[in-house]
């Protein structure tokens, strides 16, 4: 049962990974017992329960909504009963007013742009989307909202994981080291907030490094080194 | 005008001097463009393209999104300065038709399916031509779609077969192209073994036939060893520098 | 033209896959036979050819024009060959009105390159004034019923109504152009038959109706000349053909090119 591929290679669509029984995650396809890679991506080669898994990590992905994500939204139209919501997705999203206004309301008869007006910036969570109809958001729980301050950095949402790391522990570090507030959205926007504009573009340039540097291993300590170094450097 | 060339030497080798199941010098980037979701460029021999993919995006106006899949829209074009007498900017018929059969190339590539209601954009530029553009277009775009980080299940790669003073030939440039005796462009996805674009022009014996699509394999299998090798290029460039510097 | 997107029942796929798997199609032809050709030519008294084609349900008009122009720069002592064709929207429920779009483009340059490659047109004996006067050749295909397969009814239409054109004789004399009374037929050499086939699941079958056509994953037409030799090949369709499938297609095709060649009209 061969596996053709390394762990950490740089795979192309429709590149023969393994041959065999696998399990498999991922940007992958089989046909025939023959995984092969979907997109552009990293060969990861792990062990679930004895077995080995094959998976590939996209390097670049557009956003598709869940139920359930956390995402960065921008309003772009402001109707009688909804905005419209950009959520770096080629699917547009839906906030309808029962997600926003606090009591049920006779929408139709509010000034919706009193809420939330074209150029908003907002956390949200998606609560539905299947293929037919625009994904519908929802800014009612708590940590939900209009952001009004701190600085909005795209990445793409093929490393949004890697922003995050394994159980929270690249976030965690970014929080830790330069003590600054760090929204991730799944959508690949993220908000970075401090009293201290250094930290503020310190996390920024972490960020984006991350972005670039996900596929080669050892990032963790390469972005502690980073953050070290620029923190020493800066006093 | 035609046979007062001769394209072949007394030893066989063509005015270039390559054999003649020989492609020309060519070179293949991605990543090329910053506005892209995906891009490439590709020289081979003269012919210089540039091919940028937008997408999955939202289709405007809505009621034209196909409802269980994406669209892919592709429009292949050629500069005004491209060719040697000055082409008009309009859309010619040939760059109309041959923007369907390139769309059609690389459509059966994509998991389309993956994306209803959005549509996938391929725009080719051609900056320079010197036979054997829609097939280098082919070439390129599939890099650029793979560059976009789109799901495909092959890459798709390209050639031209043609006929030089009766013979079977690869890679025709320009001036094989109008002094030669018959062009026949062949796309594949090379892991699946699966032809995509076949066109022809000029007359060939069904046994020519046959024999063109066996060379224009080995060629492409050649083109993708390079396709694979220009999208790589950047993350590993990357890694390089990054574990280099340690 | 519009494109036609159909959210084809699959179940219509599922019953012509199930029907080829025996051998037979909707309409109980065998895999690699043509519907019935009926052609009819001198049709429209204006054109100087002219050809009305039905293959099974479709149908074709073909019009030959002649009119004396430049040549090309490049080719001074030929005529000038231009095909165009429309598909008109009494033709089908979904063609809209509007300029050629790229099925017209593409069926007018596919049915000009197989005349063109056959070399049909004797174009290098249509040359009145060589450098300032030729006959320019028009071919103007009309799609008037889409059923299916508009590029072999084309091609019949087309090469019929060159095959029975009558163009006015003509003499130079002191430089001015005389056109005569008496006509004579365009000088022809080899005919090219167009066979299209396409390709649904594993099967491959020759002449698809409009429903084959919906369900197919792709098309190759060969366009056959009278040596047997291939003089112009084209893929359509969003699908992909093996090499051995190529193969198969072609043999089938110089076959069944051969079928109908006898249906055509006769030079004058």
């Amino acid at each position: 049962m061969p596996v053709y591929a390394k762990p950490k290679d740089i795979a192309v669509p429709g590149e023969l990974l393994a041959e065999g029984q696998y399990a498999v995650e991922g940007a992958v396809f089989v046909i025939d017992r023959k995984v092969y890679a979907k997109t552009i991506g990293v060969v990861e080669i792990e062990k679930e329960k004895g077995k080995r898994k094959i998976k590939v990590v996209p390097l670049k992905k557009k956003y598709i909504p869940h139920a359930g994500d956390r995402v960065i939204g921008k309003v772009v139209d402001v109707g009688v009963t909804n905005w419209t919501v950009d959520i770096n997705s080629p699917y547009t999203a839906i906030l309808q007013a029962s997600e926003v206004l606090p009591r049920p309301t006779d929408a139709a008869r509010i000034d919706l742009s009193s809420y939330l007006s074209v150029g908003d910036i907002i956390v949200a969570k998606v609560i539905a989307f299947d293929f037919s109809r625009d994904p519908l958001l929802t800014i009612k729980e708590r940590g939900l909202g209009r952001v009004t301050k701190g600085t909005l950095v795209e990445i793409d949402p093929a490393k949004v994981a890697r922003v995050i790391g394994k159980k929270g522990s690249m976030i965690k570090l970014l929080r830790d080291m330069l003590g600054v507030e760090i929204i991730v959205g799944q959508n690949g926007r993220i908000i970075v907030m401090s009293e201290d504009r250094d930290k503020e573009s310190l996390a920024l340039l972490a960020i984006k490094k991350i972005e670039r540097e996900a596929h080669v291993s050892g990032l963790t300590d390469r972005i502690k080194a980073f953050l070290r170094a620029r923190l020493e450097g800066s006093k | 005008m035609k046979g007062e060339i001769k394209l072949l030497r007394e030893d066989g080798t063509r005015l270039d001097g390559r054999r003649l199941d020989e492609v020309r010098p060519f070179k293949i980037e991605a990543g090329v463009l910053k506005n892209a979701d995906g891009s490439a460029y590709i020289e081979l021999g003269n012919n210089k393209i540039m091919v940028a993919v937008y997408g999955p995006r939202e289709v405007h106006p809505k009621h034209l999104a196909l409802p269980d899949r994406a669209m892919l829209r592709c429009r292949y074009s050629m500069a005004t300065f491209s060719v040697e007498e000055r082409k008009s900017p309009a859309p010619s018929r040939r760059e109309i038709e041959l923007s369907k059969v390139i769309r059609e190339a690389l459509e059966p590539a994509i998991f389309v399916e993956e994306y209803p209601r959005t549509a996938i954009d391929v725009f080719i530029q051609v900056l320079e031509a010197d036979g054997g553009t829609r097939t280098a277009s082919i070439t390129a775009a599939s890099v650029a779609l793979a560059d976009a980080g789109i799901p495909m299940r092959d890459l798709v790669a390209a050639i031209a077969i043609g006929k030089i003073e009766g013979k079977l030939a690869v890679d025709l440039n320009g001036l094989e192209d109008q002094y030669g005796g018959g062009d026949m462009p062949i796309a594949m996805m090379p892991r699946l073994g699966l032809i995509t674009l076949l066109q022809a022009d000029g007359v060939f014996s069904p046994e020519e036939v046959v024999q063109g699509i066996e060379m224009a394999e080995k060629a492409i299998k050649m083109l993708y060893e390079e396709q694979r090798n220009a999208l790589r290029k950047k993350y590993l460039e990357i890694k390089e520098e990054v574990l280099g510097s340690e | 033209m519009s494109k036609h997107y159909s959210v084809l029942p699959t179940l219509k796929r599922e019953s012509i896959l199930s029907l080829l798997k025996r051998g037979e199609r909707l309409d109980g032809r065998a895999l690699d036979e043509f519907r019935s050709i009926k052609i009819e030519t001198g049709v429209i008294g204006k054109a100087e050819g002219s050809a009305l084609v039905r293959l099974g349900d479709t149908k074709v008009v073909a019009g030959v024009k002649v009119e004396i122009g430049k040549p090309f720069p490049d080719t001074p002592d030929k005529g000038v060959q231009i095909v165009n064709a429309e598909l008109v929207p009494l033709a089908a429920p979904f063609f809209e009105p509007g300029p050629p779009g790229e099925e017209d483009i593409e069926l007018a340059r596919v049915i000009d390159r197989g005349l063109r490659s056959a070399e049909m047109i004797k174009l290098d004996e249509l040359a009145i004034v060589p450098g300032e006067k030729v006959w320019i050749v028009y071919v103007d295909l009309y799609s008037l019923d889409h059923y299916g397969n508009l590029i072999d009814a084309s091609g019949l239409a087309a090469v019929s109504a060159i095959l029975t054109a009558q163009i006015k004789r003509w003499e130079v004399k002191d430089g001015e152009v005389n056109l005569l009374e008496e006509t004579m037929p365009l000088p022809v050499t080899s005919v090219p038959v167009f066979v299209t086939i396409a390709k649904i699941g594993d099967n491959l079958i020759v002449d698809p109706t409009y429903e084959e056509e919906l369900v197919m994953d792709a098309r190759i037409t060969f366009a056959i000349n009278e040596n047997g030799e291939v003089c112009g090949i084209q893929k359509g369709g969003s699908g992909g053909f093996t090499p051995s499938e190529i193969k198969e297609a072609l043999s089938i095709a110089l076959e069944a090119a051969e079928k109908i060649r006898p249906l055509l009209p006769t030079r004058n």
